[in-house]
């Protein structure tokens, strides 16, 4: 099977689909993918996936808004004090305003590219792009993939498992 | 994000899957109307020539080509830059807080008014920017480590005015990206040759695993929760350039929430000025329905309503204060030297607004098209009334003077027009005009009919 990096079903709506990874799930693949146009709904819990992305947006917005404000302090109360009419140096509630924007601009920057990362993006080229089919998969076609790596894998098992799904075709992901 | 089903009620006609894809990606892959696409861009291409010759204008003989002086120092680069700000909040409304609000019919429209947003500010930032007297030193505003020993005055509006625009047009930027980066891939998985690879480019290698998708749709949330903030507080924060100062007419607290309204009252009208025509341009009147332009209508005419609170706030706060600086500009106003102005102001942005409460109105297009464009011109006015009648009026009659804008004033304001119209256009010939992978969601449950 050194060929073959998996399988991959193919479906024509995303409850299909979500029927299938569910029903793969239960015989016991675990090297499961789903491919789909748009979100499916349910998907991420059939594959028990979950992202902790809302503490990277909660730990960067902490850290920008932090510093930033550390930083008006230095400048102003150490760095370069100014005597204005002697009001104060450290006019905390003045500093709201950069330590406000600052710590949106850093939570959302470090989101998306946390985004992105995690996603291993960008990758301009991978192995499912050779599979002509594919294509629709950003367009009308729901995919489900059986990876090579699964423990249970065995290219002929995996491919008549896929067709007792009733997908409309089933296709040859190469290495 | 769970939608129950009859959320397909905002896609018109028998749409399915496929067809979605067909009728918006045809928009970009085999435009219609290309001459007229071509006859546009050349027009906008004037406009932008434009603003290239009034930038120059004022790197090369400075500010004084406007027609700025003591005591009118803001002209109306300032009530462009006002102007231009708020025109983008509608966008981040829109794509922001109504996808935390669950609204369906916002995926027909976040995509091109975030690109409204992304172009307007760009505009507005401009104005600021210009305005320093010194444009070639803008980047002394940025904190980074110098010879001089020189740091920003944190203190400053001036300051706090290009965190704000900065972050916005940031975040602005990074969130109309990460929405657009599976419409990319769809248009890379449909295009050949080196459409394909640019497209391809920019689609970062988009794949629609179910792990994208969950961390995508997570990393969404997130910005749109962010941006959500930003819709409050970018006009607050130019409103404090006003508020913070001592002038009459300034210097009020309800300036903050009037200036956020006032900006979603003027974006929603700009979108409605480039959505309508846009709609029937592109052929996308099955996504962009009669509803989606009543909805738009309904939540101009709210916006309407608190800034109609705003100018009596105003005018009850400068009665009630006693001041007499305070009352004067208020005389000046009801029926004084800036009268025409004001009344003008109040018919384009309080009175013609109110035929909105009728269903007839909301959903008859002309007249929508010619009321956004009349809020779009009376909100221009307002800025003009607060930046420039409050700063010819001043604290005593010695302290009065007169503004009249110059020809690089309109040149400017113009070659901002320009800029935009030019940029509109590229994005709807070139970038899926509507969210794709959003409305697939809506029908994504109904199996085609035949294979």
């Amino acid at each position: 099977m050194n060929g073959l990096r998996g399988l991959l079903a193919e479906f024509a709506a995303g409850d299909e689909v979500l029927a299938a990874a569910r029903a793969a799930r239960l015989a016991g693949y675990v090297a499961l993918e789903v491919y789909s146009p748009c979100p499916v709904e349910g998907v991420a819990e059939v594959l028990a996936f979950r992202t902790r992305l809302p503490r990277v947006t909660f730990v960067a917005g902490l850290l920008g808004g932090a510093a930033i404000f550390l930083f008006q302090v230095w400048v102003h109360a150490i760095e370069w004090h100014l005597n204005i009419g002697g009001r104060r140096a450290l006019a905390a509630p003045a500093f709201i305003v950069p330590t406000f924007e600052i710590t949106i601009l850093s939570a959302a920057l470090l989101t998306a590219f946390a985004m992105l990362w995690r996603n291993g993006l960008p990758r301009l080229h991978h192995p499912l792009f050779a599979v002509p089919a594919f294509a629709r998969a950003s367009q009308d076609r729901f995919f489900l993939f059986i990876g090579a790596g699964d423990p249970r894998f065995h290219a002929g098992h995996v491919r008549a498992f896929l067709e007792s799904l009733a997908p409309l075709e089933v296709h040859d992901v190469p290495r | 994000m769970p939608y129950p089903t009859d959320e397909t009620r905002w896609i018109d006609g028998d749409h399915d899957i496929a067809s979605i894809n067909d009728a918006i990606a045809d928009t970009v892959q085999s435009p219609q109307h290309r001459r007229a696409w071509l006859r546009a861009l050349a027009v906008a291409a004037v406009g932008l020539g434009a603003l290239a010759v009034a930038v120059f204008g004022v790197f090369w003989w400075y500010i004084g080509v406007w027609g700025v002086d003591v005591p009118v120092m803001w002209g109306i680069a300032i009530t462009n830059f006002v102007w231009w700000v708020g025109i983008a909040h509608a966008g981040t409304l829109i794509s922001a807080i109504l996808l935390l609000a669950n609204q369906a019919w916002r995926r027909s429209i976040n995509r091109f008014a975030e690109a409204m947003t992304l172009f307007a500010v760009a505009c507005a930032a401009m104005f600021p920017l210009l305005h320093l007297g010194r444009p070639e030193f803008f980047y002394w505003l940025f904190p980074y480590p110098n010879t001089y020993g020189y740091w920003p005055q944190f203190l400053s509006p001036l300051a706090w005015d290009f965190f704000a625009v900065a972050t916005y047009g940031t975040v602005s930027l990074v969130f109309w990206y990460i929405g657009l980066v599976p419409d990319l891939g769809t248009m890379r998985d449909r295009s050949t040759g080196l459409r394909a690879r640019v497209y391809g480019v920019f689609a970062l290698g988009w794949r629609g695993s179910a792990r994208h998708w969950e961390r995508h749709q997570t990393a969404y949330l997130m910005l749109a929760g962010l941006a959500t903030t930003l819709v409050v507080s970018v006009h607050t924060i130019v409103s404090f350039d006003f508020a913070v100062a001592q002038l009459p007419g300034w210097h009020t607290t309800v300036f903050p929430p009037y200036f956020v309204a006032g900006a979603i009252f003027s974006g929603f009208a700009m979108v409605l000025t480039f959505l309508i025509p846009v709609r029937a341009w592109l052929g996308l009147k099955d996504f962009v329905t009669i509803r989606h332009l009543d909805h738009c209508a309904k939540l101009m005419l709210t916006a309407g309503l608190v800034v109609a609170y705003g100018y009596l706030a105003e005018l009850f706060f400068g009665w009630y204060s006693g001041d007499p600086h305070e009352r004067s500009l208020i005389a000046s106003h009801l029926h004084g030297r800036s009268a025409p102005l004001f009344w003008t102001i109040i018919a384009l942005n309080v009175v013609l607004p109110q035929s909105l409460w009728w269903r007839r109105a909301r959903r008859h297009i002309a007249w929508l098209f010619v009321l956004s464009i009349a809020i779009n011109l009376g909100m221009w006015l307002e800025r003009w009334l607060i930046v420039i009648s409050s700063l010819e009026h001043g604290l005593l009659p010695t302290t009065g003077g007169a503004y009249f804008p110059t020809f690089w004033d309109w040149l400017t304001l113009a070659g901002t027009l320009g800029f935009f119209a030019f940029f509109m256009l590229l994005f709807i010939r070139y970038v899926p005009v509507i969210a794709m992978s959003e409305l697939r969601e809506l029908v994504a449950h109904r199996r085609p009919e035949a294979p």
